[in-house]
C-alpha cells in the first residue's frame, strides 16, 4: 500500500468547488480520486456532492461524470461499465477498461436508490459503489434518512427520529458480493487502502464512508474530523471490511471488537453535536441512551457473529 | 408493398421487432418483463445467450432501471435498446424526460396497452400518447412490416437528430399476431445503419467532461429551446431517412401519414396504429353507401406532421378523428387536439370532430367503425348522409 507521501498528485475535486468548507464528502472524494487514478468515470445522483460541482459551464470535478436521476445509481454504473466492456471487446477502445464508480449520499443509497443498487449487487456487476453517509438528506436541508441515528433531530423529525437506522452495509454483504467495507473520514489512509483493494476486485464492491456533516449535525466545521474519530471510538460507527466473505476490523473498532478496549462514552460523541439536544435534555434521557448503546452493541455483536460464521 | 414473396416470413409483431433489433446490433439491452412486450426482450436475451448478437443483456429489476440503464449506456457511447408497455412506460416517465434532455439517442419499443386503473391487458394508446411531451420522437406502426422497418428507421433518426425515438405498436393485435413481413437483409441493414459513432461519450478517451452540474436559467433555457426546435426539425430526418430505407428495401412503408382514397374524399377518417386497416375498410363500406370517405393513418405522431396534414386535407373536407385514447377534460382524444392545432389558421373550411373508441382493447370491426364515423358526422354536423 502506498504511504500518504506516495499518493498521486491527481486532484479529482478542484479548488474552488462549491462545497461547504470542511465538507466531509469532498475530503473523502479527494482520497478516492487519488486511489482510483485517472482512468475512472463517476456516476452521481442528486446530492450535496452534485451541488458542489458548481454551475455550468464550470465544473469542479476533473473526471468524466454523469448525474443520473435519484433512483438509478446502481443500474447506471452497471450500464456504463457494460458499455465500456463491450466497446473494448469490439475494439473501439484500447487499454484498461475504466473503473466505473458511484458517488452517492445516504439518500441515493439507503432509500430512493436502494432498489436499483440491490439489483446491481445481485447481478454482481463490475462497479464500485460509494455511499458518503452523512446520516441525513443534507442537500435538501437536513431531513431524516434511513441512515439517520435514532433520536437525532432533523427537519422532518424535529422531536428526534423515532426509529433506528438501517444496517445497510450488512444488507449489502448479504447480497453475497465480493467486497463490502465501511470507512470513515477519520482515517483516510484506511479509506485509501480499501479503495485500492476494491479497484482490483472484479464484481460488485460497496464502500460506505462515515461523513459527519457539520451543518446537519450542528457542530463547528473545524471539528469534522474529530467528530468522525469520536464516532469510531465510541462504537457509533464501525470500521470493517468483508473481502470474499473474510471479515476483518480496523482502527478503534478492531480493539473494541477484540475486547482490548471499551468503547469511549457515547455521551461525549452525542453531546459534541447539536442534533441530540432533545435526547440529552429529555426526562427519558437515561432510558433512551441505554437503548442507543444497546443498539450499537447489537450491531457490533452481529458483525462479530457474522465474521465468525463460516457458511 | 413491394414485397418479394420468396423472402416473406409469417411471424408475430414482437418477433419482427426482435429481428430488427438484432439487425441494428445494439451494444446494451435492458428491459423488465411486462405483457405484451415480454417476448421481445426474451427473444433478445436468447440472441445474446446464443452469441448471434454481440451485446450485453442487463436483466434489470424495474422499468425505471431499464430506461436508466439505456440512458447511461448511451451516454457511455453504446447503441442501446429497451422495450416496455403500459405501466412500464409510465414508470419510465422521469427518465424519458432525462433521456431527451440529455440528447441520448436511445431507441425504445412500446407495445401499446391500456393503463391501470382499472387493470387491463389489452390495447389502447394512452400509455405512449400520454408521453407526448417528454421530448421523444414517436412512430406508430400499423402492421408487422412497419414494426420491423421502423426499428431501423428509429435508430437512424435518433442518432442523426440526437433525440431518443420510440416505436409503438398495438399489443396483441400486432405483438402476438402472425402477419407476413419481409425481413430486411443484413447487408442492407449494415449499409443503412453502420455502428454508432458518438461525438462525445463518458469514456475517458474522450476527455474529462461532466454532465452533472447545476445549469443556470439561461443555459438551461437554451438547452430546452434547442430540443424543442430540433424535435420539430426531426420531421425531415424521419422523412428523409424513411425514404432512404424504402429505396433500399422496396417496402414503401415510411411516410408521416398513410393516405387511402383521400383524393376525392368528402370525409377523412384519421386514426393511428393497426386500427388504420379497419379505417380503410370502413372508408370502403361508406363509399358503398354513397359517402365519399377516405383514411389518413398517423405513422409519425411526435413531432406531429402538421404540414403533411395541411397538404392531405383539402379545403371543404370534413375530418373525423378516431382516437384510441382520451385527452381528459377536452371531450375528445389526443390526436383530435393535435390535428385541430395543426389546421388552425391554415384551413378556413375544414371541419373536425372526433371520438375515442377501441379503448382497453375493445374490438373495432370495420362495420362498427363505419357506423361510428356516421354517428360523429350526424352528431357534430347533422349532415344529410
Amino acid at each position: 500500500m502506498a504511504g500518504i507521501k506516495e499518493w498521486s498528485d491527481y486532484e479529482l475535486s478542484l479548488p474552488g468547488n462549491a462545497a461547504c468548507g470542511g465538507c466531509p464528502s469532498t475530503m473523502a472524494l479527494r482520497t478516492v480520486g487519488k486511489a482510483l487514478g485517472e482512468n475512472a468515470v463517476m456516476i452521481m445522483t442528486p446530492s450535496c456532492a452534485v451541488a458542489s460541482i458548481g454551475l455550468l459551464p464550470k465544473s469542479a470535478y476533473d473526471i468524466p461524470t454523469l448525474n443520473i436521476c435519484f433512483a438509478g445509481a446502481g443500474v447506471s454504473a452497471s450500464a456504463v461499465v457494460n458499455a465500456f466492456e463491450i466497446a473494448h471487446e469490439k475494439g473501439r477502445f484500447e487499454g484498461e477498461v475504466p473503473t466505473v464508480f458511484n458517488w452517492t449520499g445516504d439518500g441515493g443509497t439507503y432509500d430512493i436508490g436502494l432498489q436499483s443498487l440491490s439489483a446491481a449487487a445481485e447481478r454482481n456487476d463490475n462497479i464500485l459503489h460509494f455511499c458518503y453517509n452523512n446520516e441525513a438528506y443534507s442537500n435538501t436541508g437536513i431531513q431524516r434518512s434511513g441512515a439517520t441515528m435514532q433520536f437525532a433531530q432533523t427537519t422532518t423529525t424535529p422531536g428526534g427520529k423515532p426509529n433506528p437506522k438501517k444496517n445497510l452495509a450488512q444488507i449489502m454483504l448479504e447480497h453475497r458480493v465480493p467486497y463490502v467495507a465501511t470507512a470513515s473520514i477519520a482515517d483516510l489512509q484506511d479509506l485509501y487502502r480499501k479503495v485500492e483493494k476494491a479497484k482490483a476486485i472484479q464484481g460488485f464492491k460497496y464502500i460506505e464512508i462515515h461523513a459527519p456533516c457539520f451543518t446537519a449535525w450542528k457542530f463547528a466545521a473545524a471539528d469534522t474530523v474529530e467528530i468522525a474519530r469520536l464516532a469510531v471510538k465510541s462504537g457509533a460507527w464501525l470500521l470493517w471490511e468483508a473481502n470474499e466473505d473474510v471479515i476483518t476490523f480496523q482502527g478503534a473498532t478492531k480493539q473494541i471488537a477484540e475486547g482490548k478496549k471499551e468503547p469511549e462514552a457515547l455521551e461525549e460523541y452525542l453531546s459534541a453535536q447539536g442534533r441530540f439536544n432533545k435526547l440529552l435534555k429529555s426526562p427519558d434521557r437515561e432510558e433512551n441512551l441505554a437503548q442507543l448503546k444497546a443498539d450499537l452493541a447489537r450491531e457490533l455483536a452481529l458483525i462479530k457473529h457474522r465474521a465468525a460464521f463460516k457458511g | 408493398m413491394g414485397i418479394n414473396t420468396n423472402r416473406t416470413k409469417l411471424d408475430t409483431g414482437n418477433n419482427a421487432c426482435a429481428e430488427a433489433v438484432k439487425l441494428a446490433a445494439p451494444d446494451i439491452i435492458a428491459a423488465y418483463p411486462i405483457t405484451p412486450q415480454t417476448s421481445v426482450s426474451e427473444k433478445l436475451a436468447s440472441y445474446v445467450d446464443e452469441g448471434v448478437l454481440h451485446a450485453r443483456y442487463i436483466p434489470v429489476e424495474s422499468e425505471h432501471s431499464a430506461i436508466s440503464a439505456v440512458a447511461a449506456a448511451s451516454a457511455a457511447g453504446a447503441r442501446t435498446f429497451t422495450a416496455t408497455s403500459s405501466q412500464g412506460i409510465l414508470y419510465m416517465n422521469e427518465i424519458l424526460h432525462y433521456t431527451a434532455g440529455g440528447r441520448l439517442p436511445v431507441v425504445l419499443v412500446n407495445v401499446n396497452r391500456a393503463i391501470n386503473a382499472p387493470w387491463c391487458l389489452y390495447v389502447d394508446h394512452q400509455d405512449s400518447a400520454s408521453q407526448r411531451d417528454t421530448g421523444w420522437l414517436q412512430l406508430y406502426a400499423g402492421d408487422n412490416q412497419e414494426i420491423h422497418d421502423y426499428v431501423l428507421l428509429a435508430y437512424r433518426t435518433a442518432e442523426e437528430a440526437m433525440i431518443p425515438t420510440m416505436v409503438c405498436y398495438d399489443g396483441f393485435l400486432l405483438s402476438h399476431s402472425m402477419l407476413p413481413y419481409e425481413p430486411i437483409e443484413e447487408e442492407i441493414a449494415r449499409k443503412y445503419l453502420p455502428d454508432r459513432d458518438p461525438d462525445w461519450c463518458l469514456h475517458p478517451a474522450y476527455g474529462r467532461k461532466t454532465f452533472a452540474q447545476v445549469t443556470p436559467a439561461f443555459e438551461y433555457s437554451e438547452f430546452r429551446k434547442r430540443l424543442a426546435q430540433e424535435s420539430a426539425l426531426a420531421l425531415d430526418v424521419i422523412k428523409d431517412r424513411g425514404a432512404e430505407l424504402d429505396a433500399l428495401t422496396g417496402h414503401n412503408v415510411c411516410s408521416h401519414v398513410k393516405p387511402y382514397r383521400n383524393e376525392d374524399a368528402d370525409y377523412l377518417i384519421v386514426s393511428m396504429g393497426s386500427m388504420g386497416v379497419e379505417a380503410e375498410m370502413s372508408a370502403d363500406i361508406l363509399r358503398n353507401q354513397g359517402i365519399k370517405a377516405g383514411s389518413l393513418r398517423v405513422r409519425t405522431f411526435r413531432p406531429f406532421p402538421a404540414e403533411t396534414f395541411v397538404e392531405l386535407i383539402p379545403e371543404g373536407t370534413s375530418v373525423i378523428v378516431l382516437d384510441r385514447n382520451y385527452a381528459y377534460g377536452t371531450g375528445g382524444g389526443i390526436i383530435l387536439q393535435e390535428l385541430k392545432e395543426a389546421l388552425y389558421g391554415r384551413k378556413v373550411s375544414v371541419r373536425i370532430a372526433g371520438t375515442s373508441i377501441g379503448v382497453g382493447g375493445m374490438e373495432l370491426p370495420a362495420q362498427h367503425m363505419a357506423d361510428t364515423v356516421k354517428d360523429v358526422i350526424l352528431s357534430a354536423w347533422n349532415d344529410k348522409i
